[in-house]
């Protein structure tokens, strides 16, 4: 009877708040990333370019993003004749909805998780993809020549990148026997000879695995050198080309959100979670870290290489990406068999 | 009208590239039609910035028409000044000091590398390189600090008058343009290295937006265009002007065809032009920067003459037909870029949208000079 009642109590009352104060901690996060990145990313580009950014709005410019929220919600939000009305308003929702949502499982540290689910990484890849039907109808209801071209780029990139990637997590499944995050972290703790990085007995090709994910997740992000979708000297700016306002600002948030997932992930499978690189005081800190440094080597690669091109993105991912992340594959069960 | 009817009842679609697109870097419109990303037909439609510059020649006298040739083409303006103001002398038989020559060919050749510059920035952008545009701009504003301290302008110069230059160079301009020329070289072999170099710009480049010699001929393609299809034709050499044949420079010819071809030969003009500015600042003479006795009111023999220089698009002539007044009786520039954009419509037949605009971009437009 106790345990019942406790049971109760615990779904009524604490777990609700808990979920509640956890869903508005990761809209606060995604929202704060989503400005902050994009000052980041100005600050950065400045600095690579001769330049120093934004630097009006408060000091070193911290005030610019919410100068540019501000801006982009005040703007008129236009709706050109001849869009498919469902379809142009549903996308953005679409886009930015599975963005908040792969947060929820995603292990911050040892116990900052809002759902700590057995099936936490397939959650965040699944929402992964409905990132992309969001771009892809997005683009269709815009009626607009230039979105068509790149939704068809949409749906043949999303092809050509998710098999290595999930590939190459098949791998790290293999090795951790989970699909848990918690767990795939908590057997990389204590030191980073411990990441599945340089996990070589499972397989001497897991570094490269860690950049077949890399290169993956730029792509998945629309992040140059991989920006095709959005390529502006060629189409103009892609399935956000009719966006306006917060519509506009809504697919430019979750991008910015999915670049943080997808850093979270590398991060998770492959850099040790919230471990410390030398063992020392595991903790939130250490994931932050791991994260906003992957993310500043994405900035760092956008304003650095040039764009390739489409075919460029489908051999690179043909020929190169799946034969060898197979070929991890097979060796890593073969290691896991052996050993 | 069915057979129209007929022809878009397949599957391609026409779309409009322009007048306002990132990469057509102006008003240029393209009417393309397009087989999924395949382009089927490719036609430039022009117009959207004509000025009557040739009209107004008419009407104006000799002199007062002289600032409109910096407006034409805004890069290079001061081969527009040249070409005009050689073609007039000849006309009307002015006689031009040795000093004014060679200050004509250093603030020319300063302005050929500054629009090869912007070529470079705007062209990597094309690529989807947004940096080294900032650094080739970096290196532009010195070039425009000197020309500004000299001739007054940052853009549109009018500087060379009929029998000299507006004003003489001073030593600050003589040792800013050293500096210039030593930084120059090495910013150039950093650009070799992070950007020539760069897998993705070779991969972009290399054996993509072929245009053979054959096909420059057909559309009169001159300049690096021509020069990187394997002509080795430069009017500074084959029809010399100025005091161009006293400078020692090579003529960069790559018989690739391709877009790394034409990227090759600007980069490689632009240390041929240092190296023409540092001769003409070893050989600089004394002597009067503007002939003393130049006439106030140019009145040219009457006659049909045609001058032609080098700008950094190509071969820029001028034809003039003077009845002996005030003014010019018909005056007709032919500009390089509007050969060059001719063979775009036939060079970009089955290539991909993005390796068009890549071929577009190494084609150097600069709008209103083809539409003057």
């Amino acid at each position: 009877m106790e345990t019942i009642l406790h049971y109760i109590n615990l779904v009524l009352y604490v777990e609700p708040l808990r979920l509640l104060l956890y869903l508005a901690g990761l809209i606060m996060f995604v929202a704060a990333n989503a400005a902050y990145l994009v000052l980041l990313e100005r600050k950065v580009a400045g600095h690579i370019q001769l330049r120093i950014g934004p630097k009006e709005n408060g000091p070193f410019g911290l005030l610019q993003p919410l100068a540019d929220g501000i801006k982009l919600m005040t703007k008129q939000l236009l709706t050109p004749s001849g869009i498919d009305p469902i379809l142009f308003r549903i996308a953005p929702v679409m886009v930015m909805v599975p963005a908040i949502m792969s947060f929820v499982v995603i292990p911050f540290s040892d116990s900052i998780v809002a759902r700590n689910m057995d099936i936490g990484l397939l959650v965040v890849l699944a929402f992964a993809t409905i990132n992309f039907l969001g771009l892809l109808l997005g683009a269709w209801g815009s009626r607009n020549k230039y979105a068509i071209m790149s939704a068809a780029r949409v749906v043949s990139q999303n092809i050509a990148y998710e098999i290595p990637m999930l590939v190459t997590i098949v791998a790290i499944i293999m090795v951790s026997g989970s699909l848990n995050m918690h767990t795939i972290v908590s057997q990389q703790l204590g030191g980073f000879w411990q990441w599945n990085l340089l996990n070589i007995k499972a397989s001497l090709l897991m570094p490269a695995a860690f950049l077949i994910m890399f290169i993956c997740m730029l792509a998945e992000t629309n992040r140059a050198p991989f920006d095709l979708v959005e390529a502006e000297s060629e189409l103009v700016a892609g399935p956000f080309i009719e966006y306006s306002s917060m519509g506009f600002g809504l697919f430019f948030m979750a991008e910015y959100s999915n670049i943080v997932i997808g850093a979270c992930l590398a991060t998770i499978l492959f850099l040790g979670g919230w471990g410390c690189p030398f063992g020392i005081l595991p903790g939130v800190h250490w994931f932050l870290i791991k994260i906003y440094l992957l993310i500043f080597m994405v900035v760092w690669i956008r304003w650095t290489f040039p764009r390739t091109t489409f075919y460029g993105l489908l051999n690179l991912s043909w020929k190169v990406l799946i034969p060898v992340s197979f070929v991890n594959l097979i060796l890593t069960s073969a290691m896991l068999k052996v050993f | 009208m069915s057979a129209i009817v007929e022809k878009l009842n397949d599957e391609t679609f026409v779309l409009n590239l322009g007048p306002q697109h990132p990469a057509t870097h102006g008003v240029l419109r393209v009417k393309l039609r397009m087989d999924g990303e395949y382009i089927v037909e490719a036609e430039p439609v022009l117009g959207y910035i004509h000025r009557m510059h040739e009209k107004m020649g008419e009407n104006r006298t000799w002199i007062q028409y002289l600032p409109n040739t910096a407006r034409l083409d805004y890069l290079h303006a001061l081969a527009f000044n040249h070409v005009y103001v050689n073609a007039v002398e000849r006309a009307a038989g002015i006689e031009v000091p040795q000093r004014a020559e060679y200050i004509r060919v250093i603030t020319a050749e300063l302005n050929r590398i500054s629009s090869h510059l912007v070529w470079f920035g705007a062209f990597i952008m094309d690529l989807g390189g947004f940096s080294p545009l900032l650094y080739a701009f970096d290196d532009r504003e010195q070039i425009l600090d000197l020309l500004e301290a000299i001739t007054g302008s940052r853009l549109t110069y009018c500087y060379f008058r009929f029998g000299g230059v507006s004003c003489d160079i001073d030593d600050q301009f003589i040792t800013g343009s050293r500096a210039f020329v030593k930084r120059m070289r090495e910013r150039l072999d950093m650009y070799r290295n992070l950007v020539t170099n760069n897998i993705i710009t070779i991969k972009r480049l290399e054996d993509v937006g072929p245009i053979t010699a054959e096909m420059c001929r057909k559309y009169g393609a001159t300049g690096p265009v021509a020069r990187g299809s394997g002509i080795n034709f430069d009017v500074r050499r084959h029809e010399p002007y100025s005091v161009y044949p006293e400078f020692d420079f090579d003529i960069p010819v790559y018989h690739e065809c391709d877009n790394m071809a034409r990227y090759m030969v600007r980069m490689d003009e632009m240390e041929q032009s240092l190296r023409i500015i540092e001769q003409a600042l070893d050989k600089l003479p004394d002597g009067p920067y503007l002939l003393p006795k130049a006439p106030r009111i140019v009145k040219p023999a009457k006659g049909d003459f045609y001058q032609a220089v080098e700008s950094a698009r190509g071969s820029l002539g001028l034809r003039i037909v003077s009845d002996g007044s005030n003014n010019a009786y018909r005056l007709k520039w032919r500009s390089p870029t509007f050969s060059n954009l001719s063979l775009f419509g036939e060079a970009c037949i089955g290539m991909l949208l993005p390796d068009a605009l890549a071929l577009m971009g190494t084609l150097d437009l600069v709008i209103p000079e083809i539409d003057r």
